[in-house]
């Protein structure tokens, strides 16, 4: 009996291996692992490339018929205010000869009608410096406002408070933890969507492949060698197991592509910190331009929010929720595979399969903006929404006994769904030649042998 | 000569019809075992159960001696009637993997297989997809995959369908080849002249019963009703208290062709001599009944019967 299970396990062996190789080998597989990283650096790459090529400074000329602005629009890192003595008319035909690139008239009449200011610019404006621009005027224009109502300017300098609170965490053992909420969301985001599209992809994955084993025939071959439910077990781990080296080399790539680009990054960033102190900006503008810089990093605050919840507890539980969530709706996928001819009839059995998966990123939504409430909690707990919507809730931090809880439900989750599936599979493989129903499928689950 | 594999008593019951009733036979080791009867008449039910693909739901099976159990599958070799293959793997791939599903080891199936290839002379089809082989070249390598592992017995459902004559004719030869090399062969066709040609023992089933069952030779002989072809020149008239004259028709040259029916069951040197009293022989042949007269006998005399 030993040596018969030995060659059971074998032959699971043999058909997750094929199931695998069959899979990994295609050219799909391995565009979709090599782009999908490339994307996701180039999405953390983009705006950090932004931050650091916005900078070319912009000339812009100002012809001040009012003559209340001048010496109190001040130049700034980004925009060089220059007052010219010339009508606006001459000052425009110079334009495209001077050396600014923007020519900005502010009329007499300024204070009683302030949307005269026209702007003319060599190439078009962009819609920041138009801000600015604008900006400065607008502020100036309020000072002026404000000084001629008698209102001394430092009185009301000095009643502007900013308060700026930082998160923290209040841990078990009583330290506060800060709390990065954005990193959190990133990442609580990012796990949604992966669990999201992996329960759909490979889900289907597993379907086709049984729909095909039915339609090319080759299933009573196959079942005539193995038990039905070992096929589908093989089939289902071995497309899982594609779905953790997918996810293994999207980890890496991304790892390598974002390093890669945080390297290059900090690179310009020293070089553009040279320049600003050779250009002789201030200690705080440079101190500004860093933490803006870092602010705006996508990575740094993710990377504060794995420390804070421990790496090995975010790979644990994605492993473990990944399995799971993933097992459950194989599984049923695969009871659908097997109880139709074609993917195109296959259609209408998978919507209600679908509509759990599509209500947990949708709940995931919600509970990214509450991870706490009643709903966070039973969505995270219920076998069909806690794969995706635990994950979600795992960076904004859950108690170890949730978390227990939730797995041992998963467990038996899908322990229920695959004895289930497994049912209805070993019925559904061989019937040819009529359209199911959920009633006739129902009765397949108390068939005998 | 003992018997390989027996069917006891089986019952399968589906949702709203019995597919097998009470369904006993008996496979002699070595031999070509046809497995007759009408589209669904039950011969996949029972063939499903022998390969554990079903289990039934009353009596059981006996292979060698053994009641079956899960070590049997690596004993059995099916080539089903619906044939399939997966499309996207190539040929050698593909029989490995399904050589090594039957409990070959890699290295082993890898030396069958070659031979087979050889045999065949197909070895450049190795690393060809599957679904860029012929028809005829899919069925090849099914059928390697059935018998590659040596199993004791052999079950092809409807096996000469699909295939030319010239793939029949190789098909043909290797029954018989693993026949001689003492592998049982059970056959399930509605094709009776291949029983004719191949079996040495039968079954019909008909309406998920058994209703003939043995030896080919001893079930035709119960089907014989002791009637004769005889061809003669001269007037075949006094037939009286010796044989029944069922027709005549004549042939070229004055020859008579006529049935006759031996209703007294006389020895047959007494019935020739009573013939040669009366005309001249040219010929003289027992009705031995065919498969397909026996099976339109038993199949559609019960069709008849229920009219």
């Amino acid at each position: 009996m030993s040596k018969h299970r030995a060659i059971t396990m074998n032959k699971i062996l043999l058909i997750i291996q094929r199931e695998y190789l069959t899979r990994v080998r295609k050219k799909s597989f391995w565009i979709a692992s090599i782009v999908v990283p490339f994307l996701i650096a180039g999405v953390y790459a983009i705006p950090l490339y932004f931050i650091l090529n916005s900078n070319d400074t912009k000339t812009v000329e100002i012809v001040d018929e009012s003559g209340m602005f001048k010496n109190r629009i001040k130049s700034d890192k980004d925009i060089v205010y220059q007052f010219i003595n010339q009508p606006f008319a001459q000052a425009k035909k110079g334009l495209l000869k001077s050396d600014a690139d923007i020519l900005v008239n502010i009329p007499k009449d300024i204070i009683s009608d302030p949307n005269g200011v026209k702007m003319v610019g060599k190439k078009s404006i962009g819609m920041g410096t138009q801000m600015d621009i604008q900006g400065a005027i607008q502020s100036e224009l309020r000072n002026i406002k404000l000084e001629k109502a008698n209102i001394d300017l430092k009185v009301l300098e000095d009643n502007k408070v900013s308060v700026n609170a930082e998160t923290y965490t209040l841990q078990e053992d009583g330290k506060e933890q800060s709390s990065n909420s954005i990193g959190a969301m990133i990442l609580a985001g990012v796990f949604g969507m992966i669990l999201y599209i992996s329960a759909l992809l490979y889900g289907s994955q597993v379907m086709n492949g049984v729909i095909e084993e039915k339609s090319n025939r080759i299933i009573e071959v196959m079942i005539s060698s193995v038990r039905p439910f070992q096929l589908m077990m093989g089939k289902i781990i071995g497309v899982g197991l594609v779905g953790i080296t997918q996810f293994l080399l999207w980890g890496i790539l991304t790892f390598t592509a974002s390093t890669a680009t945080t390297k290059l990054m900090s690179g310009k960033i020293e070089e553009k910190v040279q320049t600003m102190q050779k250009t002789g900006k201030s200690q705080e503008e440079i101190t500004k331009f860093k933490k803006d810089f870092k602010e705006k990093n996508p990575l740094s605050g993710i990377s504060q929010t794995v420390e804070n919840i421990s790496l090995a507890k975010l790979i644990f539980c994605f492993l473990m929720f990944y399995i799971g969530g993933y097992m459950i709706y194989s599984s049923l996928f695969a009871a659908i595979g097997s109880a139709v001819e074609n993917a195109s009839e296959a259609q209408q059995f998978m919507f209600p399969v679908t509509i759990p998966i599509i209500l947990s990123f949708v709940l995931g939504q919600v509970i990214i903006q509450e991870p706490d409430s009643q709903l966070a909690f039973w969505a995270s707990m219920f076998p069909l929404t806690s794969p995706i919507d635990m994950m979600v809730r795992l960076p904004f931090g859950v108690p170890n006994w949730q978390i227990a809880l939730s797995l041992t439900l998963l467990i038996l989750g899908f322990l229920g769904t695959t004895w289930l599936a497994g049912k209805v599979y070993r019925v559904g493989i061989l019937m040819y030649g009529k359209k199911p129903s959920w009633k006739e499928i129902s009765k397949w689950v108390f068939y005998k042998g | 000569m003992s018997n390989i594999l027996e069917a006891q008593h089986v019952v399968k019951k589906y949702a709203g019809h019995t597919a097998l009733n009470d369904v006993s036979i008996e496979v002699p080791q070595g031999s070509i075992f046809g497995l007759l009867g009408p589209n669904g008449a039950g011969k996949t039910s029972l063939i499903r159960i022998i390969n554990q693909i079903t289990a039934p739901d009353e009596g059981q099976i006996i292979l060698a001696g053994e009641k079956l159990q899960p070590k049997h599958i690596e004993d059995i070799g099916y080539l089903p009637e619906e044939r399939g293959l997966y499309k996207k793997m190539k040929v050698g791939e593909q029989l490995l993997y399904l050589a090594q599903l039957k409990g070959m080891n890699k290295a082993e199936a890898l030396e069958k297989l070659k031979k087979w290839f050889i045999k065949f002379n197909i070895k450049d089809w190795w690393d060809k997809n599957v679904e860029d082989l012929s028809k005829g070249m899919q069925q090849k390598t099914q059928f390697i995959a059935t018998i590659v592992h040596e199993p004791k017995l052999i079950i092809l459902d409807e096996p000469f369908s699909g295939f030319d004559p010239i793939n029949a004719n190789l098909l043909k030869d290797e029954i018989l080849e693993l026949k001689e090399r003492g592998t049982t062969i059970i056959f399930s066709t509605h094709r009776m002249e291949s029983v004719e040609e191949l079996c040495d023992h039968i079954a019909l089933i008909n309406k998920s019963q058994v209703v003939l069952h043995g030896a080919k030779k001893e079930v035709k002989n119960r089907f014989k009703d002791n009637s004769y072809t005889v061809e003669f020149t001269g007037n075949l008239t006094n037939t009286e208290g010796v044989f029944e004259l069922l027709d005549t028709y004549p042939l070229e040259d004055g020859i008579t062709k006529a049935h006759i029916r031996n209703i007294n069951e006389l020895p047959v040197n007494q019935l020739i001599g009573n013939l040669i009293q009366q005309v001249e022989l040219k010929a003289f042949n027992e009705n031995i009944p065919s498969f397909n007269d026996i099976f339109i006998k038993v199949v559609g005399g019960e069709a008849n019967a229920l009219l």
